[in-house]
C-alpha cells in the first residue's frame, strides 16, 4: 500500500516539474494545492478537489503511516479487535493512484513559507504551492505526571495508540481510564463487554461535564455503574505508578487505584504549531472564515486545527471536533477554492456508541436555558432538547435516531418546536417536525 | 465474489465485485462511487448512505430495523424500497443485487 502510494508520488514529482512551469505562464490560475495533514479532512479535501473537476497537481503530506482512516472506531470496533486497519481506511489506495493524488506519508511538514508560497518538508525537500489547506488536527493533551511514560500508560488518537494497548486490553486486566468525555466512556464501555475490571477517574463533578447536561450525564453516570464500572469523580491523578511497567494511579488525595492498563483522555489541543510558525492568525485553532479560508487567502484550514462562524449560532466562532466537521470542512474549502457554490452547512452533529447505547447529537447545547426530555430516561431511548430564549439550539438523542434528524433538520433551517409539543411522544417526530415553523 | 450493480441517479451504472462480510455501503464507497456519500463510515448515525433496493431483491435484503426505520423517515425522497446501504451486509445471496442511488444524501 505504501509502495503505491510512493510509486504514485514519483510520478505526480515529474509531473509537478511541468506544472510549475505552466503555472508561472497563468501566474493567477491555481494549478498546485498542497494539503499538510492526511486525516479525514486533508483526505476528503484531496478525493473532493478531483471530484469537483480540479486536474492540476494535489499533494497530500501526513506525518502517520497510513492512509486517511476513520479515528471514531478506534474507541469502538477496532479496539475490541472486531475491525482491521483495511477497514478502517476511508478510501483503498487505489483511489488516490487512479485520482492521480500524491499521498507522501509518513512525512511532516516543517516550515511553511507564505511569502514565496513554499512548504518546507521533513528532509529538506519543498514544495511549491498556488494554495494551501492545512488538516493537522489535534493532538491529545498528555498527563503531565510522574510516570506517564511508563509502558502501560496510553493516549488515545491514532492507530498506533490502540495497537499498542490491545495486548493488554485482555479480560481480567485492571484498567484505569483518566477523563470521562465521549473517549473515555467509549473505552470503558468496550472494556466492561471485554470482561476488564474499568475504574474512570474524572477531575469534574459528573462525566461529560464539559459536552452535555447534568441530566445526560447523570443517565450515562447509572448506565456505566450498572455495567459494573467505578467512578472516583472529582479525583485529580497525582501521578502514574509502576517500575518497568504501569501498576496503578496515585490520587491526590493519597487514594491509589490498582492498574495494569492506563488510558487517558483528557481533551486535545488543536495542532498549530505550522499556522503559528507562519503567522496566520489563531483563535483557539486557525482562525478561518466561513469557507475556510484563513487570514492569508491562499490558505485555508479544516477539521480539528481550524475554528470557524458557526452559520446557526450567530456567526459564533467555534472549534468542533467532529466527523461532520471535517467533511464539512474539507466541501466547504474546495468549493471555495474551486469557485464552486458552496455547499448547505449543516448543523453541527456528532454520536458516541455505548453498550447498547446510541447517543446522537445535534446542534451546540452551550447556553442552553431550557431542557425539555422527550421520552423518559428508563426506557433507554429518549431525547434531551435544549432551548435558549424559546429556540431550539441542541439534542442528545439517546437510541432515538428520529429525533436527532429531525431536530438537526429544524436547527439547520432556523425552525422551532415548542416545548410542550416536544414532550408530546404520542405524536411522531416526523409529523412534529413537518408542522414546525 | 458477489456483483453488485449501483445506479446513479443520472443513469450510471457501476457494477462492483463486493467481498461478503463488507456493507453494500463499504463496497461502493471503496470503490469511489459517487451518490453515498457515508459520512458516518457505517455507524447507522448519519442516514447519508440511502439507497433503493430493486424491487426483485427486496426479500433477500431483509428489513429494516427500527433503528433504521426512524432514520429513514428524515432520509430524502424516501419510498418503500428504501435502506441505508451500511446495514445490508453483502453475501453470496445478494449476488447480482442492484440498487439505485437517491439524486442527493443531504
Ligand atoms: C478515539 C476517537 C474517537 C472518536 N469518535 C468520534 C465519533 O464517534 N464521532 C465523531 O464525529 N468524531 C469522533 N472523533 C473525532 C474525529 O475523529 C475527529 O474530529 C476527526 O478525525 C478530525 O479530522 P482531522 O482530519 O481534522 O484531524 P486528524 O484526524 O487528527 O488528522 C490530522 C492528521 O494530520 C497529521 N499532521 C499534523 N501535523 C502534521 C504535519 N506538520 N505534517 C504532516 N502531517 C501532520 C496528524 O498526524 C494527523 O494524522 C473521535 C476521535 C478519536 C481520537
Ligand atoms: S453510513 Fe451513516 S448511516 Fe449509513
Amino acid at each position: 500500500m505504501l509502495a503505491q502510494a510512493r510509486a504514485c508520488f514519483k510520478a505526480r514529482l515529474r509531473m509537478t516539474d511541468i506544472g510549475s512551469k505552466h503555472a508561472l505562464r497563468m501566474a493567477n490560475q491555481i494549478n498546485r494545492i498542497v494539503i499538510i495533514g492526511a486525516g479525514q479532512a486533508g483526505g476528503e479535501a484531496a478525493v473532493r478537489l478531483r471530484q469537483g473537476g480540479f486536474s492540476g497537481d494535489i499533494t497530500l503530506i501526513g506525518e502517520e503511516p497510513a492512509l486517511p482512516y476513520q479515528r471514531p472506531p478506534l474507541s469502538k470496533k477496532y479496539l475490541a479487535g472486531e475491525m482491521d486497519l483495511e477497514r478502517l481506511l476511508l478510501r483503498p489506495a487505489s483511489v488516490y493512484a487512479d485520482e492521480n493524488i500524491a499521498v507522501l506519508i509518513p512525512l511532516r511538514a516543517v516550515w511553511i513559507d507564505r511569502a514565496n508560497k513554499r512548504v518546507r518538508l521533513e528532509g529538506g525537500r519543498e514544495l511549491a504551492y498556488d494554495a494551501l489547506i492545512l488538516a493537522t488536527g489535534a493532538r491529545p493533551r498528555k498527563l503531565t505526571l510522574v510516570g506517564a511514560d511508563l509502558p502501560g500508560a496510553h493516549l488515545f488518537r491514532t492507530t498506533a495508540d490502540a495497537d499498542a494497548m490491545r495486548p493488554s486490553f485482555l479480560a481480567g486486566a485492571k484498567l484505569a481510564v483518566i477523563g470521562a468525555g465521549y473517549i473515555g466512556l467509549e473505552v470503558a464501555a468496550m472494556a466492561r463487554q471485554k470482561g476488564l475490571e474499568v475504574t474512570v477517574l474524572e477531575a469534574a463533578a459528573r462525566p461529560l461535564a464539559r459536552v452535555t447536561s447534568p441530566e445526560i450525564s447523570g443517565f450515562f453516570l447509572d448506565e456505566h455503574t450498572a455495567q459494573g464500572v467505578r467512578f472516583v469523580l472529582g479525583g485529580q491523578p497525582a501521578f502514574i505508578k509502576g517500575k518497568e511497567r504501569v501498576t496503578g494511579v496515585g490520587l491526590a488525595d493519597g487514594g491509589e487505584i490498582s492498574a495494569d492498563l492506563v488510558i487517558a483522555g483528557i481533551g486535545v489541543n488543536p495542532e498549530t504549531t505550522l499556522a503559528q510558525q507562519c503567522g496566520l492568525r489563531i483563535d483557539n485553532g486557525v482562525a478561518a472564515d466561513g469557507s475556510c479560508r484563513t487570514s492569508d487567502p491562499s490558505v485555508f484550514a479544516i477539521g480539528d486545527c481550524a475554528a470557524r462562524p458557526m452559520a446557526h449560532y450567530q456567526s459564533r466562532m467555534s472549534r468542533l471536533e467532529s466527523v461532520h466537521n471535517a467533511i464539512e470542512g474539507a466541501k466547504l474549502a474546495v468549493a471555495a477554492l474551486l469557485d464552486q457554490p458552496a455547499p448547505t452547512v449543516e448543523a453541527p452533529w456528532f454520536w458516541s456508541d455505548q453498550y447498547d447505547l446510541k447517543l446522537q447529537i445535534a446542534g451546540l447545547f452551550q447556553g442552553y436555558d431550557r431542557m425539555v426530555l422527550r421520552g423518559v430516561m428508563a426506557d433507554r431511548a429518549f431525547a434531551a432538547f435544549y432551548y435558549r430564549e424559546g429556540k431550539l439550539i441542541a439534542v442528545d438523542a439517546v437510541n432515538r435516531p428520529g429525533e436527532f434528524l429531525g431536530a438537526k433538520m429544524l436547527i439547520q433551517s432556523g425552525r422551532t418546536l415548542a416545548p410542550d409539543l416536544i414532550a408530546d411522544t404520542s405524536r411522531p417526530m416526523k409529523e412534529l417536525v413537518a408542522a414546525a415553523t | 465474489m458477489p456483483k453488485i450493480t449501483y445506479i446513479e441517479h443520472s443513469g450510471k451504472e457501476h457494477v462492483i465485485d463486493a467481498p461478503a462480510g463488507q456493507t453494500v455501503m463499504e463496497a461502493a464507497v471503496k470503490h469511489a462511487v459517487p451518490g453515498i456519500d457515508a459520512d458516518c463510515g457505517g455507524a447507522c448515525a448519519c442516514a447519508t448512505c440511502h439507497v433503493y433496493v430493486d424491487d426483485a431483491w427486496l426479500a433477500k435484503t431483509g428489513e429494516a430495523s427500527s433503528m433504521e426505520q426512524s432514520m429513514l423517515d428524515f432520509a430524502n425522497d424516501v419510498a418503500d424500497n428504501s435502506r441505508l446501504s451500511c446495514q445490508i451486509k453483502v453475501s453470496d445471496a445478494l449476488d447480482g443485487l442492484v440498487v439505485r442511488l437517491p439524486k442527493s444524501q443531504h
